[in-house]
């Protein structure tokens, strides 16, 4: 028999061994976040996904399901912190969505839509990051990295590549390509790498394919991140 | 006889935009005869008066900040409105004008002026009326505080009337799914 605890009063049946984020996408209750991916290890840096468990504050994507706890998820304060580090990502990159091809297909964007982000409150750092085009098939924006390093684990570990490395600490950490030249068309890349399809925002791009569906249609302007069937599902628009 | 119930004055403009946002504003389409029956505009391009009036209720403001004039009348605008909305993604977060960010302005200048062949004769425009550039261009709540934001490249005709019509109605202003978007 399985074991239960409550997310915002309704109870979630797991298994042992589960995380909070697991079992609550598995009965179908979106918890914000954008550094979870099903298919890797949770590496909890983001925390979008914080929920107040008992009255303390945790990553729900990396805590371990346990019988009887008692999970707040969905309340105004919880989701109001998570706004304010979805306005922290906006302004430390240059997230300029009406130019990027991920735009309606962005899951930072998508999110910040759920949380009802209206503006970006704080100070634009406007960084200088560089784009690399150097790859015949796919265009990388460094502008828009949020530093998730799913596309690191998914290089390392379903790829067994390695193309990807975060590099640097603090606000200095940069996501770096695995080449002596640090460019992408001087690794093995490729289109069908999982590396290449991971990417939550407007990074990791394949080229030619950019702005073919119209505003209006696209992934989260038809449906809203939290629709149901969206929480564990792998989002790719190409 | 019962007095005419006072319209809301509401004053607009457009400092670093294109003024997309204003087409939107029209986009309102027969609607705006509904909203005038509650609203008149002060400053704004639609009227072309040249300043605020001092006891503006709500001043919309569409574009970022990219020279010193902008700064004016965005100045002008927080003083006599007691409601200040920045409309668009250019006043929220700088917009496409703001990815002039990563260049200095000397290399803008000599780019437009001294290398791309145009009607300025090499010549970099220096009349003293011109307003003068800022090394970068600033969403507005750098500069002055902003009550709420219409997000969007431009915001919908919809999104713009939700906003008014909640703020109208004593509402908080709320951009559910489909009206709000940053694109
Ligand atoms: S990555 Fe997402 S949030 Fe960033 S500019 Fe692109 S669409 Fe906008
Ligand atoms: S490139 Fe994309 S997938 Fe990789 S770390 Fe940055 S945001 Fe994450
Ligand atoms: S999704 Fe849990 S920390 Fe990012």
């Amino acid at each position: 028999m399985s074991q239960t605890f409550t997310i915002d009063g309704r109870v979630i049946p797991f298994e042992i061994g589960q995380t909070v984020m697991q079992a609550a996408s598995q009965a179908g209750i979106y918890i914000p976040h954008l550094c979870y991916h099903p298919a890797f290890k949770p590496n909890g840096s983001c925390k979008l996904c914080t929920v107040k468990v008992n009255g303390r504050q945790s990553a729900s994507c990396t805590l371990r399901a346990q019988s009887g706890m008692v999970v707040e998820s969905d309340t105004e304060e919880i989701n109001a912190e998570r706004r304010t580090l979805t306005q922290m990502l906006f302004v430390e990159g240059n997230h300029f969505c009406p130019s990027c091809e991920k735009s309606g297909h962005c899951q930072l964007q998508a999110t910040a839509y759920h949380l009802g982000m209206m503006s970006p409150h704080f100070d634009h750092f406007f960084p200088d990051r560089a784009v690399d085009a150097s790859h015949p098939d796919i265009l990388l924006d460094f502008n828009r990295c949020i530093l998730c390093s799913l596309c690191v684990q998914a290089s390392r570990e379903v790829d067994k590549k390695q193309v990807f490395a975060l590099s640097g600490r603090g606000i200095g950490t940069h996501l770096i390509v695995n080449a002596r030249s640090g460019r992408l068309a001087d690794t093995d890349f490729s289109l069908a790498d999982k590396a290449a399809q991971v990417c939550p925002v407007g990074v990791i791009l394949k080229k030619r394919t950019g702005f073919a569906v119209p505003i209006g249609q696209r992934t989260y302007d038809q449906q809203p991140i939290s629709a149901p069937g969206k929480v564990a599902e792998e989002i790719r628009h190409d | 006889m019962i007095e005419p119930r006072k319209k809301i004055k509401v004053a607009t403009t457009s400092l670093a935009g294109c003024f997309g946002c204003h087409m939107s504003l029209l986009d309102i389409d027969q609607r705006l005869f509904t909203l005038l029956e509650h609203i008149e505009f002060d400053r704004s391009p639609l009227t072309d008066i040249k300043n605020c009036s001092p006891d503006c209720d709500i001043g919309i403001v569409e574009g970022g900040l990219c020279n010193t004039e902008n700064i004016h009348v965005l100045r002008e605008f927080r003083r006599n409105c007691k409601i200040l909305i920045a409309l668009g993604a250019c006043a929220i977060n700088g917009g496409l004008p703001a990815q002039r960010n990563h260049w200095p302005l000397a290399v803008l200048l000599e780019e437009v002026y001294h290398t791309s062949p145009g009607p300025a004769n090499g010549m970099i425009p220096n009349d003293p009326e011109l307003p003068l550039p800022l090394d970068r261009v600033h969403p507005i709540h750098e500069v002055v505080h902003v009550d709420y934001a219409i997000p969007g490249c431009p915001p919908s005709g919809d999104a713009i009337w939700k906003v008014l019509t909640d703020l109208l109605a004593g509402r908080e202003p709320e951009l559910g799914h489909g009206l709000l978007h940053y694109d």
